[in-house]
This record gives C-alpha cells, structure tokens and sequence, in this order.
C-alpha cells in the first residue's frame, strides 16, 4: 500500500510541475489530466469512491475539456518563442518553496510532538460508515439542519455561471445591427403572415367552390 | 492494512498546492495560470477527503466541502475560461502582462 502511494504521488508531484514548466501549453493539459488522475487513484486509495467517479467526471471529463478548447481557440500566439514566464517567475518559485517547507514544518512538528493524535493512522474498521457514506451525503445535500441551504446556493451559482459564461464569451453585436436584425425579423414575420393569409385564402376558395359547385 | 499515515496525504497535498502556486505567479498565459488554479484546487479537496477518512467516516461533513469546493472550482473556470476567450477577441492576446487597459 505504501509502494502504491508512493508511485501515485510521484506521477501526481511530477504531472503537476510538468503542468506548470511545460512550453507546450496542449502538453501542459495533458499533463494537468494525468495529476488529476492520480488524485483521483489517491480518492480511490481513501475509499472515497464517489469523489474518485466525481474527480473523473468533472475535472478530466469537463473541466479538462474546456482548457483544451481555450487553449486551441488562442494557442496561435504561445506557439511564438515568446517568453512562458514572467519577469518575476523566481520569485514565485522561491515563495511557492518557503510555503512548501512552511507546511511541512507545521505538519511534521504536529506528528513529531505526539505521533498518536487522533486521525493520524487509518482508522481500521467502519466498514459500514464507507458503505453507507455515499447515502449519507446525499440524505445530508437535502436535510434541513444540514447543508440543503449551500446545495440550493451551489445550484444558483451554477446558473449564475452558465449564464454569465455566456454572456461574456458571446461575440459584440452592436446595438444598432441588433435593432436591425429585429426590424428585419417584423418584416419577414409580417411577409410571411401576410402570405399565410393569402394561402389560407387561396384554400378557402375552393372549399366554398366545391359545395357550390354541387 | 493501510499503512500510510495521514501525514502523508497532507506533505502530496501541499506539494502539489504549491506547484499551483508557482503557476499561478510565474505563467503569463493566462489559461496556464487557471489549470495552475485547478491544481491547487485539487491539492485543498485531497487534503479535506484525508480528513475526512481518517478523522471523521462516519459524518459526510468532509466530502459534503469538498463537494461545493469542487462545484465552485467548475463555475470559475467555465467563467474563468469565457473571460479568456473574450479578452483574447478583443486584444488578440491572452497574456496577462498586456492586460492593463485599467492601470492608464
């Protein structure tokens, strides 16, 4: 199980840096989908099923997806042997490492001072609680004295989302071509009104001719 | 069984929240910066389904935060990535350091 952890962790650590050293900014997405596949092993590894199927869902399955088509819509310009830095990429390299052996301390100093404190090895049993933590998660979306309010919140700040995405990424239509496209709208809708009624008319007429006829 | 110490989770985890990190301040192209997001977004909800699983099974409280961290990491970058798109209509470029209409 160690052997297992430690190869998924280093094809996650090492997917992630190629992430963000990569030139090839496709390369690069590929490389982001590789270490959220191996999270999703480490979800998987937590015998927390439904966060692996979710990690595969919506980080490989839509969020990947949406990078790749933003990165072909605009890759013409990385492709140029401009610079994939900025000026000060030193400095966030030298800060992304103070923070690193930051939390390291911190973690290290909790388990070094009392080894045995509560969650630090896994825990053996609750067999049923992971069996029924699916179930449980769900019944606790739509309970009242849970977290029902932050789901409903989630939804409308998808909508929010959508919407919003949408109405960003939609290309300028100046007001006045707007105007336009509706005037020529009414126009065509009243033409083709107006030939409707002549159909109607023309079909008419032979309706009242035929009994007439008789 | 299960050998590995928590500790573990949360030294990867950190890791790889660092990494995002250094994206985050050292790409200019800005869809690289919002995958280096993603991977930071992705070492936080590592470190809150440890918790839970090694802490607390038997409440979903863990994987209920991890769930709207997820949620909220989707609408960022759908909104996140429609931004790009019309940055880079109008501009012609998505590199952040030509961005400073705002600074004149």
């Amino acid at each position: 199980m160690q052997i297992v952890f430690i190869i998924v962790s280093a094809v996650t650590l090492f997917a992630g840096i190629q992430t963000v050293s990569n030139r090839n900014l496709f390369h690069a997405a590929l490389y982001m989908m590789l270490s959220f596949l191996g999270v999703a092993v480490l979800y998987g590894m937590l015998e927390s099923a439904f966060m692996a199927a979710t990690q595969l869902l919506v980080y490989i399955g839509a969020i990947s997806i949406l990078v790749i088509f933003a990165i072909m819509m605009t890759r013409r310009l990385m492709q140029a042997t401009e610079p994939a830095f900025n000026s000060q990429w030193q400095w966030g390299g030298v800060a992304s490492m103070l923070l690193f052996v930051l939390f390291v301390t911190v973690i290290s100093q909790v388990f070094v001072v009392n080894p045995n404190v509560q969650g630090a090895f896994f825990p053996p049993a609750a067999d049923e609680a992971i069996r029924n933590s699916v179930v449980d998660l769900g019944v606790s979306f739509v309970s009242a004295d849970q977290y029902v309010l932050a789901f409903e919140l989630a939804s409308v700040l998808l909508l929010v989302a959508l919407v919003g995405a949408i109405i960003v990424a939609r290309p300028d239509v100046p007001d006045n071509e707007m105007e336009e496209a509706v005037v020529v709208e009414v126009v065509e809708s009243a033409e083709m009104e107006a030939e409707l009624v002549e159909v109607e008319a023309a079909e008419e007429e032979p309706t009242e001719a035929v009994p007439g006829g008789h | 069984m299960n050998a590995v110490p928590i500790s573990w989770y949360l030294i990867v985890a950190a890791a790889l929240f660092c990494i995002g990190l250094y994206g985050l301040l050292s790409r200019r192209n800005a869809v690289a910066m919002l995958m280096a997001v993603e991977l930071s977004l992705n070492a936080v909800n590592l470190n809150l389904v440890a918790f839970w699983r090694y802490v607390d099974p038997g409440r979903p409280a863990g994987i209920a935060w991890a769930i709207f961290v997820l949620t909220v990491a989707a609408a960022e970058a759908a909104v996140g990535l429609a931004l790009v798109i019309s940055i880079y209509r109008q501009r012609d470029s998505v590199v952040t350091e030509e961005l400073d209409v705002l600074k004149y």
